[in-house]
């Protein structure tokens, strides 16, 4: 069986490996602090195996955690100026190989999809292949793996270091913001834990009037893309809000239909994830990826749809949750 | 009462524009010793959600055979194909590129597109080339606004399609959630069902949106085309 540990471990040893690359960059004035700062990401990718099975205590972890961030945090990260191919050789390779260059991208969606539709069903001996559960992110590991085997073969790249290279700067321009979904979600834990959801209930409950369900269904629909904003991902805004406003108010008070309200509620974080640079993975990321001089370019583009659709979901939910 | 105090770290964290890493970190830190928590206890806990959050970081992988691809020219040949597709427009290239990620996710092809392998070296380009294809060369200004639709093009058709699948994380969230904590039972497939109505309407409003474009770069543009060539057919 195919483990999804086994594919966290990769993806750790491809941190060390990209760390020690950056370590011997001289280009990049803070070699030392970015080479620390994504391979200790890389070691506790590879720990984290022994943490979730319990079998390693979690604090050394969490201490790298927060030296990560403080390295981040610090201003100790920074990135080389990348020696990539001038711009006429790409032009002539892609005159040379044409429509094939496709093909190695193309590979990663189609053999994801096989694996998450098709090989999850297989099994040897009465054990699936592929661990349960973890087939679509199995078959992104694998899909990328087929496509940089079809890549090199195809263009006849014998160095396994020129991929790598290339990977590498683009994991530079990136920087810190990849680890922050990540912190986010432990930030979402903690505020689990303490109970940050009932606090907001009882403000709201002070504020709110009894009966005025429509007013309710704003404050739950402007209150999930607010909480968005800040803690840059719905997810983490969900059990606030709804131990706040939905399930109290909106569904034992007013009798609403659960799924409705709640999968809207839902749907209006996202419009605050499209406004945020919290949620650095989508809005951040793309504008170093496509190389925008304005970071805030994505955000500005989305904001329009996001208002719009946030009086979209406020509608159907008074319109046919109740 | 207090907790809250965590909430207000990344408010002003934010508003200072502190590196928004560190402020997380610190939130989380402030938050935890409020609620009573020991330093074993804060660091247990960043550990563990640390362990059981890697998933959303994998994308990584997907990086080098991307670099690679690009060295040879991906992102030229990416332009080159789009010269030669005569009837898409900015516009409806972003549209459809649009309608393709919402059905996509709806099915959970999730990994199909994304700003790293789909944005970056295949739908900016297009988008891009089609527009210099009508006007020549774009001003930086236009160039930056065509890459943000296209980013946005992805992230509105993701979010407003992948609900529509039912073994996406957040329904399972929403699910493993509330069944959890008000012991009850909620089916995915009805959450699912329910978030098609605002997929049709994202649909509209942003397809809407990004087809407008093309009478916006029309007015832009036209005027510095024809003051730089003058051999060349307008427009249609």
């Amino acid at each position: 069986m195919i483990k999804a540990e086994w594919f966290y471990w990769l993806v750790g040893a491809v941190f060390v490996v990209m760390a020690l690359q950056m370590l011997r960059d001289t280009t990049n004035p803070k070699r030392y602090g970015t080479a620390a700062f994504w391979g200790l990401l890389g070691v506790c990718f590879v720990y984290s195996t022994w943490v979730v099975d319990k079998s390693a205590p979690a604090q050394p972890l969490g201490v790298a955690v927060l030296v990560i961030a403080a390295l981040a945090g610090f201003g100790r990260t920074g990135r080389g100026t990348a020696e990539g191919t001038p711009p006429e050789r790409r032009e002539a390779f892609a005159a040379r190989y044409g429509n094939k260059l496709f093909i190695p991208a193309l590979c990663i969606p189609v053999v994801a999809v096989l694996c998450s539709v098709l090989v999850k069903h297989w099994s040897v001996g009465g054990t699936p292949i592929l661990e349960k559960d973890s087939e679509t992110l199995l078959g992104l590991g694998i899909g990328s793996l087929v496509a940089l085997a079809v890549g090199m073969v195809l263009l006849h790249e014998r160095r396994v270091s020129v991929p790598v290279h290339a990977g590498r700067s683009m994991l530079e321009s990136m920087g810190w913001a990849l680890v922050l979904p990540q912190m986010l979600a432990i930030l979402g834990a903690i505020f689990a834990t303490a109970g940050v959801g009932t606090q907001i209930g009882r403000i709201t409950e002070h504020l709110l009037p009894d009966g005025q369900t429509y007013t309710a269904v704003i404050v739950y629909c402007v209150g999930m893309a607010l909480f968005t904003v800040i803690m840059g991902n719905a997810f983490a805004a969900f059990p606030v809000m709804t131990a706040a406003v939905g399930w109290p108010v909106l569904i034992l008070h007013a009798h609403g239909n659960p799924a409705a309200v709640l999968a809207v509620g839902m749907l209006s974080g996202f419009c605050g994830t499209l406004l945020t640079p919290m949620a650095a993975n989508f809005n951040l990321i793309p504008a170093a990826l496509l190389e925008l001089k304005d970071t805030y370019g994505p955000i500005k583009a989305q904001a329009p749809t996001a208002v719009a659709m946030l009086g979209c979901n406020i509608a159907i939910m008074c319109l046919f949750a109740f | 009462m207090l907790v809250l105090l965590g909430v207000l770290v990344v408010v002003l964290g934010f508003a200072t524009k502190r590196n928004a890493l560190l402020v997380v970190a610190v939130s989380g830190i402030v938050t935890a010793g409020i609620d009573g928590q020991s330093p074993n206890e804060i660091l247990t806990t960043f550990g563990t959600n640390f362990a059981s959050s890697r998933s959303v970081t994998v994308f990584v992988i997907t990086l080098p055979v991307i670099g690679l691809l690009e060295r040879y020219g991906l992102r030229e040949q990416g332009r080159a194909l789009i010269s030669r597709l005569a009837r898409l427009t900015t516009g409806r290239l972003l549209a459809l590129y649009l309608l393709l990620r919402q059905v996509t996710a709806a099915f959970g092809l999730m990994s199909i597109g994304g700003p790293a392998q789909t944005v970056r070296p295949l739908i900016a380009p297009m988008a891009e080339g089609a527009a210099e294809r009508k006007y020549g060369s774009l001003p930086d200004r236009v160039r930056e606004r065509i890459r943000s639709l296209a980013a946005s093009a992805d992230n509105v058709g993701a979010f407003f399609g992948e609900d529509i699948f039912l073994a996406v994380g957040s329904i399972l969230l929403i699910t493993g959630f509330v069944n959890a904590t008000y012991h009850t039972h909620l089916e995915p497939l009805k959450l699912a069902l329910w978030a098609i109505p605002s997929a049709v309407c994202a649909l509209f409003i942003h397809g809407g949106r990004l087809l407008y474009q093309d009478r916006l770069l029309a007015r832009e543009l036209q005027s510095v085309k024809s003051a730089a060539t003058t051999s060349e057919e307008a427009g249609a």
